[in-house]
């Protein structure tokens, strides 16, 4: 029997009214999230997936968002709590990390001090002497040497790793329940990302940190997700377990995920498998499955949207939004003896 | 015809050490940072070798310094035989023309003001090899054959999306006919669905032109497959070369093997199998 | 920070050298600059001209002349021709003046700019955003020359709220000193409120898409806290180069047209007399005065940027 879940999202939608029209950065998302559970959510640019992780934290909220649906986390609806409410929720019971850690500090403070801002603003009885020692021992925690010297260094004197690693740290402080982390590790080189890695999965078992990790990694995703989230303009459009989307992946859009990655262990491809085309601009979208465009499999039923639903008759958690039948697809997606999009002739 | 034998590129001993100023009134060198600390590779025709190191390693400073964009301060760079290294930039000049650089970055590499067609047409334009009707026809040539429409000519480079962005450079490349190109991070600036096309449409162009690559990243993914052979860069020297699949399946350096050891494996079993005995 | 301090003065004796050549060449190369025959009136005798020419030394050769006038400098025996009053004495008396003056008009607008473009930069495009644009634009447009007589006409001769000019010094009488200068703080300040309201606002739009904004929001951060904690205190690093110039220029003599509207005897007032009556010695006093200002205000500028900016303290040694 598993536990309650920590985190629900329903139907979750994000609107933003701009100049060209009414833009849906996203569009119906759907899931729960566990104690101690991780949940990937991977798409590329205009997925949505960074609006998703944002409008839960309420950081999307502006007089030109249109934000519907459900985000309810320990029996609290977020998306109408008030700011104040928010404020006191960011950082200290779900809490987020960015992506490029060499912009996420202020460039003026010591980094020890933003993290000792970031404590006392929610524990405001917390003397600084005492805050700086928690923060001593954060950076302990998360693997940053000499850590008493270098709580008051300031950020430009830290490497790209390092400052990720004092991003987690900043983020531990108030010892959330849950861990957002948006592209962590996308724009380190490829050792330290291996490490930042490690430290994410160690303290997702240490401390059962519940975590949503947002990327465009299938690679990252292998290694540390428990369930999947693929995200395209906007759209959920494959959902269910790790080992559920990577060997039995529904939607062509996995399909061209899967096949383009580069694998150091098979044999070199003749030719790289690829996506045609692009992603579409969210202010123009296709008609019916926003994949169509680019889908060598398009039939006749695919000009109305599919729906999000488990297809399959085993798995009542694995969902995906693509009108072939279930045979169809595990025929289809078998391109040169590996799971892949059609590639060119 | 095929000056300097089978080898388009030859590198020996290159090195670029950036020098450190410190000083009261007048600056004097006290140090120098090593960026690239002597480095030898060779690149035959029509073949591609893939670069690939983190940030930090000096791969980039290599390839400027490769192409003369800046002045080496010693080891020898010979091109079809000649050597080039510490030529002056007329001397370099007409060499340009056989010598092409792809950049990173596809929304910073293209000026925003000018229309695509012109900022392809202009190498053409400044070394006199066309002008007028030929050049546009030359120049919509090009843009079709990296994948774009010929209509985008009078189009600005905001207009398209990172991945035509960077095929508009690549047109850019290969608008007067080089024999060796050299890409440096030609794709991580661009999502994963569209790398594969670009590495493809490379891939074909030299197939159909005989072009030789340079090919410098940091995803040995992309450069193993890719290249012919590979070498690691750790730190402005090269720790390990050879062909792609032995660098790759057997490799000898203790930083090449961390390296490929960090590249996460996008297979849940694999992953776990591999991690598991660490664990114990 | 010793290698800091002796390239300024290096720097600076550069500068004043560089000022003082060109003044020299300038006065000399504009025509009807005779100063001896100015000393002698319009209708002197040729012999007349001749004795001042050598007793001031006119008749020997530039450089010669610009040596002796370098050595009357140094040794601050540099006199005007008429009245012969030395230079260094007018210029210290006006002092006083002058840095009152600037002191507190710079106060003035440092504080108003910064409020105004604060106020703008929070609720971007609204009403109070709209209406301290108007009045920043207005306070830019206004001339000097138009807004002084228009106040003193206003408030100090119809209304006699203010003294309609002069300059009383502070150890005589506090009130008064106060009472004659608010007119002049307002006017020299409008101008660059108007200016550093606009500058700053336009930082802080910049400074709050950054992405350690962003974070500060997701710490919990109140809104208040995010704002002048991290967008505020980037946005004022420009700004503080910005007042460096602007008020080092102000301490020069750029008050030069303020101080005459209001009949201030500072700095200011002594240069507009000097050019109009066209005299070298105070022209070159009062030129390496406001050179000496400029460089060493734009040093403290800079050591209080590398205060403000830990970056830039640590020249090349970043850890990538």
């Amino acid at each position: 029997m598993s536990p309650a879940p920590l985190l629900s999202v329903n139907d979750l939608r994000v609107g933003f009214a701009t100049e060209g029209g009414l833009l849906q950065a996203v569009d119906g998302v759907n899931f729960e999230l566990r104690p101690g559970e991780v949940v990937a959510i991977v798409g590329e640019s205009g997925s949505g997936k960074s609006v998703t992780a944002q409008t839960i934290m309420g950081l999307t909220r502006g007089h030109n968002a249109r934000i519907e649906g459900s985000v309810r986390f320990g029996g609290e609806e977020l998306l109408t709590a008030g700011d104040a409410e928010m404020r006191g929720l960011r950082g200290e019971r779900i809490a987020m990390v960015f992506q490029d850690p060499m912009t996420s500090f202020n460039p003026v403070y010591r980094l020890g001090a933003q993290i000792v801002e970031a404590i006392r603003a929610h524990r405001p009885n917390t003397s600084k002497a005492t805050a700086r020692a928690a923060v001593v021992e954060l950076f302990d925690a998360v693997g940053i040497p000499d850590a008493e010297r270098r709580v008051d260094d300031y950020p430009h004197e830290f490497s790209g790793g390092m400052r990720q690693r004092a991003m987690i740290a900043m983020a531990l402080a108030l010892e959330p329940e849950v861990l957002i982390a948006d592209e962590p590790t996308t724009a380190l080189d490829v050792t330290i990302q291996a490490q930042i890695l490690r430290l994410l999965e160690d303290l997702n078992r240490e401390r059962n940190l519940a975590t949503i990790l947002i990327t465009h990694d299938l690679g990252v995703v292998a290694e540390v997700a428990d369930r999947v989230l693929v995200m395209y303009a906007g759209k959920v459009v494959e959902q269910g377990s790790l080992d559920e989307i990577f060997y039995d992946p529904q939607h062509p859009y996995t399909w061209g995920l899967l096949g383009s990655l580069t694998r150091l262990d098979r044999p070199r491809p003749r030719r790289l498998p690829q996506i045609s085309g692009a992603p579409p601009s969210l202010l123009e979208l296709p008609e019916g499955c926003p994949f169509r465009p680019r889908c060598p499999h398009e039939f006749s039923k695919c000009p109305q949207v599919p729906g999000l639903e488990a297809r399959l008759p085993d798995a009542p958690q694995h969902c995906d939004r693509c009108w072939l039948t279930p045979e169809q697809k595990r025929q289809k997606r078998q391109v040169e003896g590996q799971i892949g999009l059609e590639a060119p002739a | 015809m095929n000056a300097g034998g089978e080898n388009l590129l030859e590198v020996t001993d290159l090195v670029k050490h950036f020098p450190v100023k410190r000083g009261v009134l007048i600056d004097r060198e006290v140090d120098q940072v090593r960026a690239v600390d002597g480095i030898s590779f060779s690149i035959p025709r029509g073949k591609t070798l893939g670069l690939v190191g983190e940030s930090g390693s000096g791969k980039s400073t290599a390839c400027r310094a490769v192409l003369q964009l800046i002045k080496p301060t010693s080891g020898s760079v010979r091109f079809e035989g000649e050597e080039i290294a510490g030529l002056s930039r007329r001397q370099m000049r007409p060499l340009r023309r056989q010598m092409q650089m792809i950049f990173q970055d596809p929304y910073a590499s293209l000026n925003p003001r000018k229309r695509i067609g012109q900022i392809v047409a202009d190498p053409l334009r400044r070394q006199g090899v066309a002008s007028g009707s030929d050049l546009r026809r030359r120049v919509t040539q090009l843009l079709e054959r990296v994948g774009l429409a010929g209509e985008h000519y009078d189009r600005y480079p905001h207009e398209f999306s990172g991945g035509q962005r960077q095929r508009i450079g690549i047109a850019r490349a290969l608008a007067l006919e080089p024999k060796l190109v050299i890409a440096d991070e030609p794709v991580s600036a661009l999502d994963v669905s569209i790398q594969a096309q670009i590495v493809n449409l490379l891939d074909d162009l030299q197939d159909e032109l005989g072009l030789t690559y340079l090919f410098v990243a940091h995803d040995i993914g992309v450069v193993r497959h890719i290249s012919d052979r590979i070498a690691v860069m750790n730190e402005g020297r090269i720790v390990e070369q050879g062909s792609a699949d032995q660098v790759c399946e057997h490799p000898t350096d203790p930083y090449t093997k961390k390296l490929l050891a960090a590249v996460p494996i996008p297979d849940p079993r694999e992953s776990r199998a591999r991690r598991e005995p660490a664990r114990d | 920070m010793a290698r800091f301090i002796v390239r300024r003065l290096a720097g600076m004796a550069v500068v004043l050298f560089a000022v003082s050549v060109i003044v020299f060449l300038i006065f000399n190369v504009v025509p009807n600059a005779n100063p001896a025959q100015q000393l002698a009136g319009k209708n002197a005798r040729p012999f007349l001209v001749k004795n001042i020419e050598e007793e001031w030394g006119f008749d020997k050769s530039l450089p010669e002349q610009y040596v002796t006038m370098m050595k009357l400098v140094v040794n601050g025996e540099l006199t005007s021709y008429e009245p012969r009053i030395p230079v260094d004495d007018r210029i210290r008396e006006g002092i006083p003046a002058t840095i009152s003056l600037s002191v507190g008009a710079g106060i003035i607008w440092l504080f108003f700019g910064i409020l105004l473009g604060y106020l703008s930069a929070l609720k971007p495009g609204g009403i109070l955003d709209r209406l301290l644009t108007a009045v920043a634009v207005a306070g830019i447009s206004i001339p000097v020359f138009l807004l002084a007589p228009v106040l003193i006409y206003f408030l100090a001769e119809k209304l006699e709220l203010f003294p309609n000019g002069g300059y009383i010094p502070f150890e005589e009488d506090p009130w008064e000193w106060l009472k004659h200068l608010i007119l002049p703080w307002f006017t020299l300040a409008v101008l660059s409120i108007g200016f550093y309201s606009r500058v700053l606002r336009s930082n802080m739009l910049d400074v709050m898409n950054e992405d350690y904004v962003r974070t500060a929001r997701a710490k919990g951060l109140s809104e208040r806290k995010v704002m002048t904690r991290h967008v505020l205190r980037n946005s004022l690093i420009p700004i503080v180069t910005l007042f460096g110039l602007d008020f080092g220029a102000t301490i020069a003599g750029t008050a030069i047209i303020t101080e005459s509207l209001y009949s201030i005897d500072g700095v200011g007032a002594y240069a507009a007399d000097a050019v109009t009556n066209f005299e070298l010695p105070p022209i070159m006093g009062v030129a390496l005065y406001g050179s000496f200002f400029v460089v060493f205000i734009n040093a403290l500028v800079d050591i209080a940027y590398a205060y403000l900016d830990p970056r830039v303290r640590i020249g090349e040694a970043a850890a990538e």
